[in-house]
């Protein structure tokens, strides 16, 4: 086997156990941290000491059980694809199937788009330096890095309610992901699900440009006086050329490995977008799942943000052995 | 988790080499440090930030003393008013003066910020830096406790930890810090690896000197200008990050008030009452805005040939 893809297997395995460390602390700490009897104390009357008991081994969380004896349970039942019930009696393998989704479309969509506006930009940004549109791209972009990610989602909502209004018809939607009373058709149902959409990715677009046009700029600026762009553009490139040819390819080298670890970053975001917009995706099952002290809730979807790190820092290995003619060797 | 290799490393003479200071024949020659002080001076951003940051200390220390309203005063005549002479930032549901609660919001948030900053760049520095110089195992199990702390985002590891605050301020601040090291620690700990080969390094273990003392006087110094440009910038990754967790109710606990819980507060009525939303978001932003640009203009003054006043 080549070196190149044992070097990326050994990656590979060192992330999975890493992963699979991570999510059983997180467990643990959702075990000692959250309170599963709380629901019944409330309850008057309080039901009787044996159905609590029976409720609670059912979801694996009964405290007389000792902790590595739960979290060994919980740990061999995920090989098995079992992450326990959610307080409502549901499994939580099938919340997350439902949920995955809503999360996934967000996220991909504003990473993906937000990479690309980010590149482009920082491209234009190192070409055209110290010009007009370069400073306006650097104070936009420190603007929207002192901005928080919910504080952003809640005034371009504000923007918006203001733009409805001065319209006179409801053009951009923003709580939830569809309306139930969106004509059937197929053309109107898109245009639903994109109307509900625009806000939320348009923020996370917004997070992603922001930081890696900054990246993208700088590493731009290091590839600009390369001795490989004035030797293409003396073989008769022109400046166009030789830049996207040569300047470009070279200058992304350094962002695959900068696009795994602002990731995290953008999960958190769309995390917090959820709860804003009121998307019931996996933030909001993080989120809602502390509030009801939903042990398996808790850890299966930190299992899920672990496993989308982990497939982000893969990708950003391979990518970069993909990019840097120097690893293919 | 992949990081850049970044290789920052300033060396001293060479950055005082790139702008020589004139100095009187005979004089001592400048120190670094008032070569950075001189640059900054020249730096408009630097003023900029570093006003606002003044004046937002000050209002968060006498802010209180502007109005007769203090933060817990129910003003029953003018509940849910729009700013007025008599309430500058206006007033909520219950009459709550706005002005007064933004006040003292600010003060938790700055607290928190300027202590949570700094400690997690202390553990950056100290962690970083033996991991750099020791190599071998302990290097590696340092290494190995960096990407485990990194396969979740910090805002996930927070929400995981809030049970264990109990409520308090203060051990939210201790999590803070010992949730936002990583990165830092990383690139301080490649810096030390490519210190320890140095002459200077060398010399100084030859000559008998123990691991700690070459760490505080040959290590440490060498990276003193990134961990205070990290701290700069954690003082703002703090607060963000405290507010984002208040918003969300996993942060700062009612009676306590901060940046955060203000906003989550003025959340509902962002589009009909937008005065109890927009003065506690903007006072935040334009606090970030500052600290950002202080850090940056630090950055710049350090190291010349990073950021935006690069050739």
């Amino acid at each position: 086997m080549d070196p190149v893809t044992v070097y990326i297997v050994r990656r590979i395995i060192n992330y999975l156990i890493l992963t699979a460390v991570a999510s059983s602390l997180a467990y643990v700490l959702a075990s000692v941290g959250l309170n599963p009897v709380w629901q019944f104390e409330n309850r008057h009357p309080r039901p009787p000491q044996s159905s609590i008991d029976q409720l609670l081994d059912a979801w694996g969380v009964n405290p007389s059980v000792p902790l590595i004896e739960r979290t060994w349970t919980w740990f061999v039942n995920l090989f098995h694809g079992d992450l326990g019930l959610t307080v409502g009696n549901q499994p939580v393998i099938q919340q997350i199937a439902v949920r995955a989704g809503v999360s996934l479309q967000l996220l991909l969509v504003g990473s993906i788009l937000g990479a690309i506006v980010g590149v482009i930009l920082g491209v234009w940004g190192a070409v055209r330096q110290y010009k007009l549109s370069d400073q306006a791209v650097t104070v936009i972009s420190y603007i929207i890095f002192a901005t928080p990610t919910f504080v952003m989602g809640i005034l371009l909502m504000i923007l918006a309610t203001n733009f409805n209004n001065l319209l006179g018809v409801q053009v951009i939607t923003f709580s939830g992901q569809y309306s139930a009373n969106a004509a059937p058709d197929l053309w109107s149902q898109v245009w639903d699900r994109i109307s509900h959409a625009l806000l939320p990715t348009l923020v996370l677009i917004l997070l992603g440009a922001a930081s890696y046009s900054r990246y993208q700029r700088n590493a731009m600026l290091d590839v600009l006086g390369a001795d490989y762009i004035r030797t293409a553009r003396s073989k008769g490139r022109t400046r166009g050329a030789a830049l996207v040819r040569h300047g470009v390819r070279i200058a992304l080298i350094p962002m695959s490995t900068f696009f795994a670890y602002s990731f995290g970053t953008l999960v958190a975001g769309s995390a917090m977008l959820e709860i804003v917009f009121s998307w019931h995706g996996m933030g909001e099952m993080t989120i809602q799942s502390v509030q009801q002290n939903d042990i398996n809730s808790l850890a299966g979807s930190t299992l899920f943000v672990a496993i989308l790190i982990l497939c982000s820092s893969t990708l950003s290995e391979i990518l970069y052995a993909a990019l840097d003619p120097r690893v293919r060797r | 988790m992949a990081l850049p290799e970044t290789d920052l490393l300033t060396q001293p003479d060479t950055a005082a080499d790139l702008e020589p200071v004139t100095t009187a024949p005979g004089a001592k020659p400048a120190s670094r440090g008032r070569v950075i002080w001189r640059r900054l001076q020249h730096t408009p951003r630097f003023w900029i930030g570093g006003v606002v940051i003044v004046l937002f200390v000050l209002l968060a220390l006498f802010g209180r003393f502007l109005t007769p309203w203090a933060p817990t005063d129910q003003d029953v005549d003018n509940m849910n008013y729009p700013p007025t002479v008599l309430h500058w930032f206006g007033t909520d549901l219950l009459g709550h003066d706005l002005f007064s609660q933004i006040v003292s919001g600010l003060q938790k948030s700055l607290i928190i910020g300027f202590i949570a900053g700094p400690a997690a760049t202390i553990i950056a520095g100290i962690l970083g830096a033996t991991a750099g110089y020791l190599g071998g195992w302990g290097e590696k199990a340092i290494a190995w406790l960096i990407d485990l702390l990194l396969v979740l985002p910090s805002f996930f590891i927070l929400v995981l930890l809030y049970p264990f605050t109990h409520g308090s301020w203060v051990v939210l601040m201790v999590f803070l810090a010992v949730t936002g090291w990583m990165i830092m620690a990383q690139v301080i700990r490649n810096q030390t690896r490519s210190l320890r080969d140095r002459e200077f390094v060398k010399a100084a273990r030859y000559m008998g000197f123990g691991t700690w003392s070459v760490v505080r006087r040959h290590v440490i110094p060498n990276v003193a200008s990134l961990l205070i440009i990290d701290a700069t910038l954690g003082v703002a990754a703090m607060i963000l990050a405290e507010t984002s967790l208040s918003f969300f109710g996993f942060g700062v606990q009612p009676p306590d008030v901060s940046l955060g819980t203000l906003i989550a507060d003025g959340q509902s009525a962002a589009t009909t009452r937008p005065w109890l939303f927009l003065f506690p978001a903007g006072t935040l932003i334009v606090l970030l805005l500052a600290i950002s640009l202080v850090g940056d203009a630090l950055r710049d003054a350090i190291d010349p040939t990073s950021g935006v006043n690069r050739a």
